[in-house]
């Protein structure tokens, strides 16, 4: 037992050498046209090594250590009691949430344009997870390629604002309604396949898309991207200093204030704040229709489903196809919201994201998303100093989440459907 | 009722039903045993649509479904309880019987809800209760009570008594009975020789993917070659 621990320890202490020592222990430095290669100071080896040797011993001592800290009363005593009367939760989640969204209206009135712009961008990371929910959390059908159909969108506001001259508000219905269809049509070919078989040819699709938009230079402009793509307008309304179109007037001249940059801002983010609050009223009200039920029960066992004369074609399909129409809506935002999009926004990391982003807050669970979603997008940028080992931190996080709640942040509480008692 | 007349049915290049023809008439109950492998879930699952019929016919209520779309088969009033129960486990007991019912509208629901609770009352103590944590035998009701749910006129059984205790079959089969005097068709595939037989109007004996017998359940019971094969001499 003894020098069964002190292998694994020693093993252990190894590993951590070999991950951390070349990571931490070298700079690479540009000198003139030139890259060197130097070492870390002697205090950053220090640390490689002081951490190596925690490690040993903690491996060493685990068993003792773990007993000692269980022993320890919990600090966070798992909620034991009967669970709340199901209709007052409900009246108090409600109240928490009607706060929550005027807290978010207020807000960035308050703030900083840096937070509101970032806000914005968590906002539209909800609308995606919130979609691939759909697809992942309640079908369960593992979808790799999500960002195409969040590419789909983008491109469709871009392309259609560039040739055509549409505005925000006609591109959005659209972007959503071609990415729903792309949706649909990537849906027929996998229908048949499952699990990894699934996730591997929704991979596929989501690099074809972004190859494509790389390649047709003639329709996308290729890695270029496409630029100038407008602002949304509030009635007729342009937020810029002046107007770009004709006919239309200029926000700051009609209410007689002063032009601010921040007033776009803050619009995009209110913009994107209602969208993301219909997404998840109208997903949510899907989760409680029968199709939602149909939805969990092909993910539970799909040839029972499948017994009780659901099609399994339909369902699945119905299930892509919301979740492709969603990211298509976040698509038109941050297309909006950049000005500018190219294919470098759409790469597989971002599908990657989105992800973990939902499987981090507890598959099907609408709340634990939302807040997964704010967790991934603004805790990088508040670590902006660390950025060097953004991955690693991810990648423990991801590490402790599997170990201390398997099941997300907020695991999905089943929504409870109840027929009306007939007297 | 239903009919299935010279049916093949391959997986891939390999037959596993050589021209089957079996005959379940309006309020019979009719047993098809047969050991492992003679095709009794291939039987069943040509019936539904998956896999179909490579050549042959299956008629149900008069309709030719040999190439309908399971989806299709399964709502015009036939009703399948899977082999292994396949309940949805995350989901509760309750929720469980609304998918049966799936394609009806709500007070028909709460109908045959009530109904369900009726024949199994131990489901309606289990109501909110999620069904993979239930035992065994009160899964199997559960998966029966979910095929009624759709208000079937003939409603399959494959293998109700696989796994369970002797006195929670002696159970799933009184209500099989039962079925019948509400004027359900059962077509009931069993490897219980014993019990699935002496239940049944009419009994039929698969061997490999061949029709080997046929006869009612009594005759059958009592033919020296049953015995032998199937009833343990």
């Amino acid at each position: 037992m003894a020098a069964n621990n002190l292998k694994h320890a020693l093993f252990c202490a190894l590993v951590t050498l070999i991950i951390s020592y070349p990571i931490i222990g070298f700079n690479l430095e540009i000198q003139g046209i030139n890259i060197t290669l130097t070492g870390a100071t002697t205090s950053t080896i220090g640390m490689v090594l002081l951490a190596a040797v925690i490690v040993f011993l903690f491996q060493l001592f685990r068993d003792r250590i773990m007993s000692a800290l269980r022993s320890l009363p919990n600090p966070l005593p798992q909620p034991r009691k009967e669970p709340m009367a199901e209709n007052k939760r409900a009246r108090i989640e409600s109240w928490v949430l009607t706060g929550i969204v005027v807290l978010a209206l207020f807000w960035p009135f308050f703030v900083s344009r840096g937070s509101v712009d970032l806000a914005t961008l968590v906002l539209i990371y909800i609308m995606l997870a919130l979609g691939l929910n759909v697809v992942v959390g309640l079908a369960g059908l593992l979808d790799l390629g999500y960002v195409a159909f969040y590419a789909v969108g983008a491109y469709t506001f871009a392309l259609l604002s560039q040739y055509a001259g549409f505005s925000f508000w006609m591109a959005l219905p659209l972007g959503a309604c071609l990415a729903a269809l792309f949706g649909l049509v990537l849906g027929f070919p996998v229908l048949r396949l499952r699990g990894d078989y699934l996730a591997i040819v929704t991979l596929g699709f989501g690099e074809i898309i972004r190859i494509l938009l790389n390649n047709w230079t003639a329709l996308t402009g290729g890695p270029n991207g496409i630029g100038g793509i407008p602002d949304p307008t509030l009635f007729g309304m342009e937020f810029g200093r002046r107007v770009r179109e004709e006919g239309n007037t200029s926000f700051h001249e009609t209410f007689g204030i002063a032009y601010s940059g921040e007033h776009k801002v803050i619009f995009l983010y209110l913009i994107a704040l209602v969208l993301a609050i219909i997404t998840a009223l109208i997903i949510r009200r899907f989760m409680r229709m029968p199709v939602g039920r149909a939805w969990e029960a092909l993910r539970e066992d799909e040839i029972a489903a499948r017994s009780l004369g659901l099609s399994r074609t339909a369902v699945k399909l119905s299930a892509f196809t919301i979740g492709a129409f969603f990211a298509g809506f976040a698509g038109t935002v941050f297309a909006s919201k950049q000005g500018f999009i190219s294919p470098e926004s759409f790469v597989f990391l971002e599908s990657a994201i989105i992800l973990a982003i939902v499987v981090l807050g507890g598959m099907g669970s609408q709340l634990g998303v939302v807040l997964a979603a704010i967790a991934v997008t603004i805790l990088p940028e508040l670590a902006r100093e660390f950025s060097d080992y953004r991955m690693l931190v991810f990648g423990a996080a991801m590490v402790l989440m599997m170990v201390w709640r398997p099941q997300g942040l907020m695991p999905m509480r089943r929504v409870h459907i109840e027929l009306k008692k007939q007297e | 009722m239903l009919a299935l007349e010279d049916v093949h049915t391959h997986y891939g290049k390999i037959e596993a039903l050589h021209g089957v023809s079996v005959e379940v008439n309006k309020g019979e109950i009719v047993s098809l045993i047969g050991a492992n492998g003679a095709g009794k879930t291939t039987l069943l699952m040509t019936v539904c649509g998956s896999p179909k019929a490579s050549s042959g016919r299956v008629i149900l209520e008069g309709r030719d479904i040999t190439n309908e779309a399971t989806s299709n088969i399964m709502r015009s009033g036939i009703a399948i309880v899977p082999e292994g129960r396949r309940v949805f486990p995350g989901l509760t007991v309750e929720e469980n019987l609304h998918m049966g019912g799936f394609f009806n509208t709500k007070p028909e629901i709460r109908k045959s809800q009530d109904h369900v609770y009726e024949l199994f009352p131990r489901l309606k103590e289990r109501e909110h209760q999620r069904a993979g944590t239930m035992s065994g035998g009160e899964q199997q009701m559960l998966a029966i009570g979910r095929a009624l749910m759709s208000k079937p006129r003939m409603i399959i059984l494959d293998e109700p008594s696989l796994g369970l205790a002797p006195i929670i079959i002696q159970q799933i089969f009184e209500i099989i009975g039962q079925l019948r005097e509400e004027g359900i068709t059962v077509f009931l595939v069993e490897q219980n020789a014993h019990q699935a037989l002496s239940l049944a109007d009419r009994g039929y004996v698969l061997e490999t993917g061949r029709i080997r017998l046929h006869d009612t359940g009594k005759n059958l019971l009592a033919n020296p070659e049953v015995r032998e094969a199937y009833l343990g001499g």
